[in-house]
């Protein structure tokens, strides 16, 4: 063990050294001898940081692509009569060209747009490109472990992703095309491939696809609540973990307890599609033709889907909060405000989460009795998430905040989830629902809330963690200038939808213009187009930012760039397999020593004084 | 890595692998959650074929209870250090699983013979589709044994605390899905 007897030249190493844990890790682990070449330890890898680069990385290439698809239906939408002749080589037959030489956008690849659009993001993005990257990356290193419990498991949830990917982008390129019933999927539609082009083939490699997803989010959320459980260094007891590890814990629980039903529900999907049953389908004319499929139930489907896809927002929204508490309370310089609130919102927040999904079915013929429950309980939530929100406020509020492109993108965060919630009261109410349902009103909430609410929260994160990933940090006033143009973009693309939306008009549409009542929208929908694109080239510049700064942005030279308390700024500049050259640091506190008695700040290995109280236990 | 106790620090007294296979059974439950309630609320809604689920599907249970039974004394023989029961009993088990696959599949015969096939009516497609998945996970555990068996007779028998570890997480799978055929088979009883 010779590492471990070198001099200790700062506090950090000297108190890692005598009452750190020694678990003999370089002499059982063989694990570096498989790191041996570049396949094994860039691809092949079961190193959890590795892991974590792969779900980032190819998250923003989904990102990208899931993106430029919304810029394509934005175009349609704002510029109908627009020429789009230009995007012939990209798009193919789905342009058709007339005689005078004006492309149209073909409407039944407008409707695949749309559903790829959402599945990419919501599931591709949002679900594993986020969670993904922040559980494997901060799993090991916030809680002091070597790897996740289960490092190959762990690999095969990134290669089930990656696989699920393929099958979602060769579908793209079908001559039927990919499927376009809505991210929803519901039947008759997705089930019946004589209903649309995009419900034959594309369908069947969507629920491929999916399924691939599903086993995926199982296999990675399996490992993160193991690994969060049994693998916590020593004193790290569940009272001082940060909160990142306590918003990841929950999304890997709503994950592994929602999934299945999603899988479930189309795994019947799949039988009515190809072996003839009829769960879902019942008395039907499609083209004129009377259906011999009888006895199934359309919204069968509907309860099996939102039962996962409520639990399913949050999934995306938990590690973004998780991710902004801590951000928050690093850049504030002060404790967050509120940890055992914190803690018992998210549970609190986990766990109603299963109980409100059929607000989402208000208009589907549920009995309104029973629909009185969902709208209790639906409004329920905005207790523990208003609890959240004034937590964050208050950790901000009189401290000497740091503005930088991390901290900036937290702030953005709360600010999205406030206006964004605040439309999910309105929604929430059934009898408002009924007016607002499958308008631009839920588009906005939607977008607001999750959508770019949990990008703020995984842009605060790269930004944060990058030095951490890459030993180099982000260029910080491109950082900015994303943050302010994203910001003021994304407001100015969705706060209009909340006016086009109470106007009536419908979510999904190809075209609006023969309506007289949404006549005077067509600016309004010009507005909305140039905001997206503009929004859309504020993201290349980050996707620029980030790629440049892995190769040539400034170079990491201490630890601890920001002053964090937590563990993971204690591995080395540039951690190897196992994090931590020699022992793994204790755990004496709770992580949000901000401003105690006078220090700056006193990381987590530190032992408390004499007389000294902790916080979090 | 996979299989083998980490050296690490660990939090709780119970093996990694033994929650992650808990957390694992943990999702297959709210799987057939799903589709059961999935049933309750379909049949609810009228329409609804009613037939008597054929004998066989009973005495699938009893041979899936008595491979419980095998393979947990299989596993008390293995910690007392008989060998030979050791043995016999996991193959008894094994055979008894296989068996329960094929009782499973005869059963679907008797289902189509007595008109109630897969596509007749959502009541019936239930059934195989409910006992068709569960089947496949009975599978898993088959291949498990396998990997069991494996090691009883390729390697000298020794009972380490390794091995019993492993060999702990093959008889809490296979339980499982031993309990699991339980309460469908009771849920289709009570439903049908
Ligand atoms: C105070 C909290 C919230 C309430 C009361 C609420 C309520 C609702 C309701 C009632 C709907 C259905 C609208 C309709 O289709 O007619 C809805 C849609 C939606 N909400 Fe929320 N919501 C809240 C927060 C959130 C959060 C935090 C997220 C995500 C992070 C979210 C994501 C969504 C999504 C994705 C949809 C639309 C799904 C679709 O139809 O495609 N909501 N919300
Ligand atoms: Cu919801």
């Amino acid at each position: 063990m010779a590492h471990a007897v070198t001099a200790a030249d700062t506090l950090e190493e000297k108190l890692t050294q005598e009452l750190g844990y020694d678990d003999h890790f370089h002499e059982h682990h063989h694990g570096d001898k498989f790191q041996s070449n570049f396949l094994t330890t860039y691809i092949f890898s079961t190193d959890h940081k590795i892991i974590a680069r792969q779900f980032l990385i190819t998250g923003i290439f989904w990102a990208f692509v899931g993106a430029a698809m919304s810029i394509v239906f934005r175009l349609q939408l704002g510029f109908p009569e627009a020429d789009m002749a230009w995007l012939k080589p990209i798009l193919g037959k789905w342009i058709t060209v007339n005689d005078a030489g004006i492309g149209k956008l073909d409407p039944e690849f407008y409707y695949s747009l749309v559903t790829m659009h959402g599945t990419i993001l919501v599931f591709f993005v949002l679900t594993a490109g986020l969670s993904g990257t922040f559980a494997n990356l901060l799993i090991p290193l916030q809680i002091g472990a070597r790897d996740m419990a289960s490092p190959l498991l762990n690999a095969f949830s990134y290669w089930f992703f990656f696989l699920a990917g393929v099958v979602m982008f060769l579908s793209l390129f079908l001559s039927t095309g990919p499927f376009s019933g809505g991210w929803t999927a519901y039947p008759p539609l997705s089930a019946l491939p004589q209903a649309s082009d995009g419900s034959k083939a594309g369908m069947t490699m969507w629920i491929v696809g999916m399924a691939l997803f599903i086993v995926s989010s199982l296999l990675g959320g399996i490992n993160y609540i193991t690994t969060i459980l049994n693998l916590r260094t020593k004193g790290m007891n569940m009272w001082r973990m940060p909160l990142t590890i306590w918003a990841i814990l929950v999304t890997a629980i709503l994950g592994v307890l929602s999934f299945p039903v999603l899988l479930s529900g189309v795994l019947l999907l799949m039988f009515d599609r190809s072996m003839g049953t009829s769960f879902y389908l019942s008395e039907i004319v499609v083209g004129g033709q009377i259906l011999d499929r009888i006895g199934g139930s359309p919204v069968l489907f509907q309860h099996l889907f939102w039962f996962l896809g409520h639990p399913e927002v949050y999934i995306i929204i938990l590690p973004s909060m998780g991710i902004v508490s801590e951000v928050l309370s690093v850049h504030a310089r002060k404790p967050i405000f509120g940890y055992r609130a914190m803690i018992y919102s998210i549970l609190a927040i986990g766990f109603l989460s299963f109980i409100v999904w059929a607000h989402h079915m208000f208009m589907a013929g549920v009995n309104p009795f029973i629909s009185n429950f969902f709208v209790v309980f639906t409004l329920i939530i905005a207790v523990p998430s208003a609890i959240k929100v004034f937590n964050w406020i208050s950790t901000i509020y009189g401290s000497n905040f740091r503005f930088n492109a991390a901290s900036l993108f937290a702030v953005g965060f709360v600010s999205m989830f406030i206006s964004g919630g605040l439309t999910g009261i309105f929604l929430g109410n059934s009898a408002i629902d009924i007016q607002m349902h499958d308008t631009y009103f839920v588009v906005a909430h939607f977008h607001i809330v999750m959508g770019i609410a949990a990008f703020f929260g995984m842009f605060a994160g790269i930004y944060h963690w990058f030095p951490k990933m890459f030993s180099r940090f982000m260029n910080e006033t491109l950082g900015k200038i994303h943050f302010w143009g994203t910001l003021i973009g994304a407001y100015a693309i969705f706060w209009p939808m909340h006016y086009t939306g109470m106007a009536g008009v419908p979510r999904r549409y190809y075209s609006i213009e023969n309506f007289d009542s949404f006549k005077h929208f067509v600016d309004l929908n010009k507005f909305i187009t140039v905001a997206a694109i503009v929004v859309f080239f504020l993201q290349i510049l980050f996707i620029i930012n980030f790629f440049y700064s892995i190769f040539s942005g400034r170079k990491l030279t201490v630890k601890n760039p920001w002053g964090s308390n937590t563990l993971e700024w204690t591995t080395p500049i540039q951690p190897g397999h196992g994090n931590w050259p020699g022992n793994i640091p204790t755990v004496q506190r709770w992580s949000y020593d901000y401003g105690k008695g006078g220090e700056e700040f006193i990381p987590q290995f530190v032992p408390l004084k004499e007389g000294e109280h902790d916080h979090g236990h | 890595m996979g299989a083998i106790p980490s050296p690490e620090y660990n939090q709780s007294k119970i093996l990694p692998q033994k929650l992650a296979l808990w957390v694992g059974i943990g999702s297959m439950v709210m799987m057939f959650a799903a589709f059961t309630s999935a049933y309750v609320v379909r049949r609810s809604a009228g329409n609804w074929l009613e037939f008597k689920l054929p004998d066989i599907f009973f005495l699938n249970t009893v041979v899936i209870v008595m491979s419980s039974v095998t393979l947990h004394y299989a596993y008390t023989s293995f910690k007392k250090g008989k060998e030979k029961w050791y043995k016999g009993l996991l193959i008894a088990t094994f055979l008894l699983g296989i068996l329960f696959v094929v009782l499973q599949y005869k059963g679907w015969q008797a289902m189509t013979d007595i008109g109630a096939t897969f596509t007749v009516n959502p009541s019936s497609s239930f059934i195989y589709v409910i006992s068709g998945i569960h089947a496949a996970h009975v599978l898993g555990g088959i291949a498990a044994l396998i990997v069991a068996m494996v090691h009883a007779f390729v390697l000298p028998f020794r009972p380490t605390a390794r091995r019993r570890q492993r060999f702990e997480l093959v008889c809490q799978y296979w339980h499982f899905v031993d309990v699991l055929w339980i309460y469908l088979i009771g849920f289709f009883l009570t439903q049908s």
